[in-house]
């Protein structure tokens, strides 16, 4: 089968790998790299569970082709924690109980992430929209709401520090 | 308290935000082939022939296996195994698995899918429980009570019918609850290996690894002790792991034969097929009410569809009925209830299980009887309540009940009084309550064992390890496990190693499902740490030369005034006293009063109850229906953890509003010239519309205590129960807004403006079903209610009279 070698820079780090062309970002990172903290839930774009960042900005990593990755820099849930530090915004959402099964929160966080990077201070109705392409079943997604909230003043404090 | 009941991270919250947690499909062994299933694309056929002869030519293909290979049937309750793990003659719902595909690689797997020939006969479909009524043939099963009816049950507590011809008034309505799937974010996956002894392992996203386990040692024709079954952390269950599933048997019996690793993850819209979710279910109520707002008696008749195979379906049906009677005074109460078979994916247990449909129906009527007897709905409700420590007319033992507070604290947090009937047009406010089982009082398959154990071990370095069957579905029961067992040990929960869902080591429970893992699971691990507790007591007292029973277990320390111990050390003083230590505690519910046939569904250690407020706004041109507050009050009995309490609660109010405004697993039929064919409406998340982070409206929770005894440390369910309100709470708020009655489930814009338009015409504003069909049901049984002289036991027809 005619693979494609690629340099990817997934967490900061330069990633040598290979892989069928076809293959998604989320497949790439998930079987071809072994980050499988990025999750997926339909494949289709529809659920946002597979959400990274990429330059930055949330994507559905199931609807690109790791292909087009070259020379962008990707962020999964892997990279969040600075060694072993939680980032604010996972230690608030453990602590608000917004993961529940956990399934949708590498997704949401990233996003959330995303959101905090561009409005440090968002309100509620701005973090509900950020975060409408996540489904969760579990939550109700109060709690998450919280969590993002809490993590945005963590975030903060810690950056006045 | 110094654990219970203080909001803490949960154990495995760390493992949750780092992407560590490992679900199935994260797992990936050396040598691992991948597999896939084909399924039906007919509703309801014979299959003629199946050729695989190409598809096992195709490189890279490992292993083929259609129905032949499997000879014996599975299903979760002894009395339905009506199904193959592959179909081998008769297909029943479109995605009805037929063959399957062991491969290199998905890829491979895909394609090679595409060169089995499968020649089917197409029969024709039953689409509706109607049909199902209509049409006994051609029969979607050979068993059942007769042509496509798989169950009748019939039950009589006090003659009902003749209480509520002389009531003042009587109340006949009908309701229909549209079916509804679990959705969990997590597609089911599955990873069977064998380990290096030659076991078969499978790793699986199952609410039920002791079940799994028992259908795997069955069709795979294999002793149990051969197999072990490990339940990986669901992505989200919600009832639909609850069911033993096809690709599970399939995948291990793949990996047996080939000696690899084989693993699937089903597509999404292989998970709308699976499904297993929410019944639709017809109902009539009729309901006798004095003037003063007494019930005198209920008539409660049920019309479930079951789709194509039998599922936890038998228990579904007996749900639709079994609760009715624990949350309101109900001296007489006939139940009738019939499910059928009808082609489309088998239908099971969501989220409630057959309850929210009839309490959605009793809710609305309850709101209609106050209105008509000029009655505030609380009040109403409130003057009514079952007595706490009292038996019900089918013969259920309720223990505590908190529904009164739980009512009195919505109705003041809301605002209620100031609200009611005095919103303007096109707001208002609707209340509803429930209630739930915190278990089911017997388990699925007949035996005198325990429905939970526990084992403790704890080592000289202080370190404690509880293993436990029960699943970590999301709800946090590891977290549960763990405080419990901290609570009772005076450490910390952070402490405790929990080892769980694992057939292989750990003691057997029988899954997380009717909401009994904090009660039973919670029971039995009390007795063990109560039994290491005892043992540490021992040894510490001799050291510090007191009376074990005056030392405190508290802070990691055992202790009594200013001498103490840590608890590491008191743990090596009894090491060195008792040995090697390991406890174990175990469950079993109370043994039920009921005594007749049926009576096994209903009963549980304990009920949990909940009170709910929405405030609705509706938009009288467009119907539109917007839900800016909810507030809801839950009888937890008493809070082991209030932040996963409150996100148990917060999620069931979530899934019940999702239910009631929108989620809906619909079928539609092909043109006559494409068959006339049943096929699914939207299996895909993008159409099967549920509530987003936008649409969720601010939900006020209140956990109200009131501890039960048969409870640990007083604690009931909350997954589950906070969900049953919240969508008749939503319809009496929409009559509030705007006048109309929507009977039904999804309540949808469309429905409201005809509702509306109706209105407007001066005829009658309602939506929902207008006739209930003849349905076949057996003369009931005749159960005397605790009041009449009964004792649990049915009576013959002749003795009814002379009781009554």
């Amino acid at each position: 089968m005619k693979v494609v070698h690629l340099a990817l820079s997934v967490n900061a780090e330069e990633q040598s790998c290979s892989f069928a062309p076809y293959k998604t970002l989320l497949e790439v990172l998930r079987e071809d790299l072994g980050l499988t903290g990025t999750k997926h839930g339909c494949e289709l774009g529809e659920c946002g569970a597979c959400a990274v960042l990429i330059d930055g900005e949330p994507q559905l990593s199931c609807l690109v082709l790791a292909l087009e990755c070259a020379g962008r820099s990707i962020e999964t849930v892997e990279g969040m924690a600075r060694g072993a530090d939680l980032h604010p915004l996972q230690s608030a959402f453990a602590d608000f109980g917004a993961a529940q099964c956990g399934y949708c929160t590498p997704g949401i966080l990233l996003t959330a992430k995303a959101l905090l990077a561009h409005e440090p201070g968002p309100s509620r109705e701005r973090i509900q929209e950020a975060i409408s392409g996540n489904l969760c079943r579990c939550t109700g997604y109060q709690q998450i709401v919280e969590a993002i909230e809490e993590g945005a003043r963590r975030l903060s404090e810690e950056q006045a520090r | 308290m110094r654990v219970v009941g203080k909001p803490r991270r949960r154990v495995d919250g760390r493992a949750k935000v780092t992407g560590q947690t490992r679900f199935a499909d994260d797992l990936v062994l050396p040598r691992m082939l991948h597999m896939k299933l084909l399924r039906s694309p007919h509703p309801h056929a014979l299959i003629e022939s199946t050729d695989v002869s190409r598809a096992k030519a195709h490189p890279g293909v490992h292993l083929v296996l259609t129905g032949e290979d499997f000879p014996t049937s599975f299903g979760i309750l002894p009395i339905t195994q009506d199904e193959y793990p592959l179909a081998p003659e008769q297909v029943r719902y479109i995605g009805d698995p037929v063959a399957a595909i062991v491969a290199r690689d998905e890829q491979i797997a895909c394609e090679a899918l595409e060169l089995i020939e499968v020649r089917y006969r197409p029969l024709e479909t039953i689409a509706s429980p109607e049909e199902a009524l209509a049409k006994p043939e051609p029969r979607i099963h050979a068993y059942g009570e007769r042509g496509n009816i798989h169950r009748l049950q019939a039950f009589q507590f006090g003659d009902a019918e003749s209480a509520i011809a002389q009531s003042d008034y009587v109340f006949e309505d009908l309701f229909f609850y549209e079916g509804n799937t679990h959705l969990p974010i997590e597609q089911h996956a599955s990873l069977a290996a064998l380990d290096a002894d030659g076991k078969l392992t499978l790793w699986s996203s199952t609410q039920v690894p002791h079940y799994v386990h028992r259908a795997l040692a069955r069709v795979l024709r294999l002793p149990a002790s051969q197999i072990r079954v490990i339940a990986t952390p669901n992505g989200g269950g919600f009832g639909g792991k609850c069911d033993v599933c096809n690709h599970e048997l399939v995948a291990a019996k793949a990996a047996l034969m080939l000696g690899r690793p084989v693993k699937i993850c089903l597509t999404r819209e292989e998970v709308f097929y699976m499904h297993r979710g929410r019944h639709p279910v017809l109902m009539k109520f009729r309901t006798g009410v004095t003037k003063d707002g007494r019930l005198t008696g209920m008539h409660l008749q049920t019309l479930v569809d079951g789709g194509a195979y039998g599922s936890y379906g038998v228990a579904s049906t007996f749900y639709t009925g079994a609760l009715q009677t624990v949350t309101y005074e109900l001296p007489r109460y006939q139940f009738e209830a019939a499910r059928v078979f009808t082609n489309k994916p088998p239908c099971g247990p969501k989220r409630g299980h057959g309850t929210p449909q009839p309490r959605f129906g009793q809710e609305i009527q309850l709101d209609k009887i106050a209105e008509r007897l000029a009655k505030d709905p609380a009040e109403l409700r409130l003057a009514m309540l079952a007595k706490p420590n009292s038996l019900t007319a089918n013969w259920l033992r309720i223990g505590s009940i908190g529904l009164e507070q739980c009512i009195r604290t919505v109705v003041e947090r809301s605002g209620w009084a100031g609200k009611h009937r005095k919103l303007p047009p096109g707001r208002g406010v609707g209340l509803a309550c429930g209630s739930y089982l915190c278990g089911a009082g017997l388990p699925i398959y007949w035996n005198k064992m325990p429905q939970s154990g526990v084992q403790l071990l704890a080592d000289r370095s202080g370190q404690v390890t509880v293993f436990c069957g029960a699943t970590e579905i999301g709800q946090g029961s590891d977290d549960v496990l763990a405080t419990i067992v901290a609570e009772v040990l005076g450490i910390d929960p952070t402490e405790i190693r929990c080892i769980t869902g694992d057939t292989g080591i750990t003691p057997v429970d029988l899954g997380s499902y009717s909401s009994r893992v904090t009660v039973m699971m919670g029971n039995a691990a009390i007795q063990a740490a109560e039994k290491l507790k005892v043992m540490l007591a021992e040894a510490a007292a001799e050291e510090l030369e007191v009376a074990p029973d005056r030392l405190q277990f508290a802070g990691g320390r055992v202790s009594f005034d200013s001498r103490g111990l840590t608890f590491a050390e008191a743990v090596v003083l009894a090491e060195a006293k008792f040995g090697t230590l390991g406890t174990v505690g175990s469950y079993s519910p109370p043994r039920s009063p009921g005594r007749y046939k049926g009576a096994g569904v209903g009963p549980s250690p304990a009920y949990s109850y909940t009170a709910c407020v929405v405030e609705a706004e509706v938009d009288a041109q467009t119907g539109w229906i917007r839900i800016p507050k909810i507030w809801i009050a839950h009888d937890i009995g008493r809070t082991i953890n209030p932040v996963l309490a409150r996100g148990q609660v917060e999620g069931s109010v979530y899934m019940g509003l999702s239910e009631a405004l929108m989620e809906e697993q619909v079928f539609r039929r092909l043109p006559p010239k494409l068959s006339g064919a049943l096929v699914h409406k939207f299996p895909s998340l993008l159409e099967y519309k549920s509530i987003t982070s936008l649409d969720m409206p601010e939900v006020d929770t209140v956990l109200i205590e009131d501890p039960d005894p048969n409870c640990p440390f007083g604690a009931k369910e909350a997954g589950q129960g906070p969900l049953l309100p919240v969508a008749p709470a939503i319809a009496n708020a929409i009559y509030d807004a705007v006048g109309v009655r929507i009977d039904e489930l999804p309540i949808t814009p469309d429905k409201v403006l005809r509702a509306l338009q109706l209105k407007a015409a001066g005829k009658p504003a309602r939506i929902g079903p207008d006739h209930f069909p003849a349905v076949p049901y057996p003369a009931p049984l005749i159960v005397p209610p605790p009041w009449e002289g009964g004792d649990g036991k049915e009576v013959k027809r002749d003795d009814a009279a002379a009781v009554v």
